[in-house]
């Protein structure tokens, strides 16, 4: 008796029998954009990374050649170490310059806060390329602002020596960057209740006390965001240091950074190949790094 | 297609022609397509058309002016894609794309193997360039040849010789060098009178650090089809080492790179007192660092061994087309024009160095008096410097490649501890690692 009962549940499947295409038909012209502006370039590059094109034998399928060659290539790990150390020391620095700003203009007590929030974003507003040509012309020890330095104080500073160039760029994208992290942090910050700070001001707290455990937890996620902008960033340096290298092409080599890498082997060795499989592994190295980041950004929340 | 059908139909006729005469040259497996005559090419030129010219020689611009009076019908657009390898890497870039590749191009001669190898080029033998061979001098003749075939025309030479500022030179009381050793003492003595005056500037240049080994009788690359070496240990370039080392470590050469604005303005205002680089240089010189006129002159180039005579080639040029150039008729027509027929006259009128022995050994060119030095008749120097260039010195078969990654290596000696030798060592090494990969067999 109660099989009918129990056959009713395949009996609606039975009407689904002919599979409607009308929700591919909305999510289809996004898909095909989708497919061709997201997957295909990726699929294209993880193929070009099996192949191997020489001069002298033409083009071969080398299967995961491309990648035991790069694990083992000192100036892909080069590159690799050198953008590692400027993620660790540069980004903390300008995000605790950022994070400043935001929380002084956000105090309400910063005399001229509009006047200070758009000069301060205003270096982000300048296109990178423009930025590091005028960086680099103060750079220069034989014409710019540091020949002037030098000359008044009698010093041989040289911002483009091989061993202080990694800094010397940290200080124009920190100087770029700062005022798009700040803005990040400010808008966060601006979406906190203000009943939340008078009632703890009710309750005696100091204003270090109100950032501390107000503030802080709860532009927590913002933070996370920045970070893993800035981790993303840092992994991709190339404007910087590219525009820079006529300017110091002794000091910033052709594998100064994973993308300047990648842009020399393509541009001056036509090694298309090896290029692609220094992107895919870089581009697995980022999404670790920046996966890593969210997950401790989001710990105990 | 309308465009192309007669072109075509010329090709196939021409290509039937040569074959009646014997022609032994046709058949070889290049991309061209077969013969073009002469007629054909010049049938081309009366048809007109337009042609994209990539080229950085500044007197290129008077030969388009002129080539575009005599065949109106052709429009010649002149680009200058960058300077050397700037160029080299967005051709090869656009032969990559398939796209955007120019019909001629300026080619330098270490590049044009590389290029030649990696089919950018069109073999030129199928349009009777081979019978022009009496036209230029043999030098730059054996340069637009790889592997026994003849991918472009020669444009200029560029034997060298030594620039320098004779005001300065005198100012501080120093006769002009005749050996490096020489040189150095000068370099010491002029730095010494005054700090700003440096007697040359040097920032790592491959193209004159190759040179220089080769007036020193150093011979780093030999090429045998696919077989490579590459050596920097050899008496020449050691000799090099040795000199330019002193210079680097004592802080005598002025750190600013060639080609660079600071370059042309320490010219002309004296603050870089001598260059040592190739006969084209006296138009640069006019165009870019016009200060300096009248107190530059131009002698031989110092010797590695008192006494000598030895010289060298530094840059010199060919015009090539470009396998995916559009309109190869036209584009040969031009290339001749430019490089063999009445462009060269117009080119050394305006300061540039042939490559034809027609231009080279008349008298007119060798009594040509120079008013950027002073009136001096400085081609007599070059011309004798191209008599006296060492033979024997070839490229590798990579060199645009390896010339990108000179700074990596050799460029640290001029900014660190790292010596001049372990640099050139590295080069050989982190060149024929590449070299390798690209399936050559370098020893």
């Amino acid at each position: 008796m109660a099989v009918p009962q129990v056959a009713a549940p395949p009996g609606v499947r039975v009407k689904r029998r002919g599979r409607s295409w009308k929700g591919w038909q909305f999510v289809g012209p996004f898909m095909l954009v989708f497919a061709f502006v997201f997957l295909a370039p990726i699929a294209y590059t993880i193929y070009l990374s099996l192949y191997r094109n020489q001069l002298v034998g033409g083009n071969s399928f080398v299967g995961l050649d491309n990648y035991t060659k790069a694990l083992q290539d000192s100036q892909f790990w080069s590159a690799l170490g050198r953008v590692s150390l400027f993620l660790v020391v540069q980004v903390p620095i300008m995000l605790l310059l950022a994070l400043i700003v935001a929380l002084a203009i956000d105090s309400g007590r910063l005399y001229g806060r509009a006047f200070f929030r758009v000069t301060i974003f205003l270096p982000y507003a300048v296109p990178a390329v423009v930025a590091t040509l005028m960086w680099g012309f103060m750079y220069g020890n034989q014409f710019g602002l540091v020949k002037n330095i030098n000359d008044w104080l009698g010093t041989t500073l040289d911002p483009l020596a091989p061993n202080i160039v990694l800094a010397s760029i940290g200080n124009i994208v920190t100087w770029e960057f700062i005022g798009y992290n700040m803005l990040i942090l400010y808008s966060a910050l601006a979406t906190v209740p203000v009943s939340l700070y008078e009632s703890a001001e009710i309750d005696g707290a100091s204003q270090m006390r109100i950032i501390t455990a107000i503030k802080l937890p709860a532009i927590r996620g913002a933070i996370t965001i920045a970070t893993i902008f800035s981790v993303i960033g840092s992994f991709q340096l190339f404007n910087e240091p590219s525009i820079l290298r006529p300017l110091a092409k002794n000091a910033i080599t052709t594998f100064f950074t994973p993308n300047l890498y990648a842009s020399s082997l393509t541009f001056s060795g036509q090694q298309y190949n090896y290029a692609a499989t220094v992107a895919i592994i870089m581009a697995l190295v980022t999404m670790v790094i920046a996966y890593v980041v969210q997950l401790r950004g989001n710990k105990d929340r | 297609m309308r465009k192309l059908l007669p072109i075509a139909a010329a090709a196939l006729l021409s290509l039937g022609l040569a074959a009646c005469g014997g022609g032994d040259d046709s058949s070889d497996s290049s991309s061209s397509s077969g013969t073009v005559s002469d007629a054909d090419v010049t049938a081309a030129l009366e048809k007109g058309g337009t042609l994209t010219v990539w080229a950085w020689e500044p007197t290129l611009k008077q030969v388009v002016t002129k080539f575009q009076e005599k065949y109106p019908k052709v429009k010649v657009d002149l680009v200058n894609a960058g300077t050397g390898n700037d160029q080299y890497t967005a051709l090869q870039n656009a032969v990559a794309a398939g796209k955007g590749v120019p019909d001629v191009a300026q080619i330098e001669y270490f590049a044009l193997p590389q290029f030649a190898l990696g089919k950018s080029l069109t073999e030129l033998s199928g349009y009777g360039a081979e019978n022009l061979k009496a036209d230029f001098t043999p030098g730059p003749w054996s340069s637009v040849h790889s592997g026994g075939k003849i991918y472009g025309l020669p444009m200029d030479s560029g034997p060298m010789a030594l620039f320098y500022n004779k005001e300065v030179f005198d100012k501080y009381g120093i006769a002009v060098p005749k050996t490096w050793d020489e040189y150095l003492d000068a370099a010491r003595k002029l730095h010494k009178a005054d700090p700003k005056v440096y007697i040359t500037n040097d920032t790592g240049d491959a193209g004159l650090t190759t040179s220089l080994i080769w007036q020193a009788g150093g011979k780093p690359y030999t090429v045998d089809g696919t077989n490579v070496t590459i050596n920097f240990t050899d008496p020449g370039a050691t000799a090099f080492a040795k000199v330019w080392q002193q210079l680097i470590t004592e802080k005598l050469i002025a750190p600013v790179s060639s080609w660079s604005d600071q370059w042309f303005q320490g010219m002309a205002g004296g603050t870089i007192a001598s260059i040592s680089t190739g006969a084209w240089m006296p138009a640069n010189l006019t165009s870019s660092a016009p200060g300096g006129s009248g107190k530059w002159r131009v002698a031989d180039l110092p010797q590695w061994t008192a006494g000598a005579t030895a010289s060298a080639e530094n840059g010199g040029s060919s015009l090539a087309i470009m396998d995916k150039g559009a309109n190869k008729e036209l584009a040969y027509g031009f290339m001749k024009f430019a490089n063999d027929g009445d462009g060269v006259q117009i080119r050394v009128d305006n300061g540039a160095f042939p490559a034809t022995t027609a231009q080279l050994n008349s008298t007119t060119f060798q009594n040509t008096e120079f008013k950027y030095f002073g009136g001096q008749k400085a081609n007599e120097i070059f011309a004798k410097s191209a008599q006296n260039v060492v033979t024997g010195w070839s490229y590798l078969p990579f060199q645009v490649y390896s010339n990108s990654i000179f700074n990596d290596t050799v460029g640290k000696a001029y900014v660190s501890g790292t010596t001049l030798t372990d640099g050139l060592k590295a080069w050989q090494d982190q060149s024929a690692k590449y070299g390798t990969e690209q399936g050559f067999t370098v020893k």
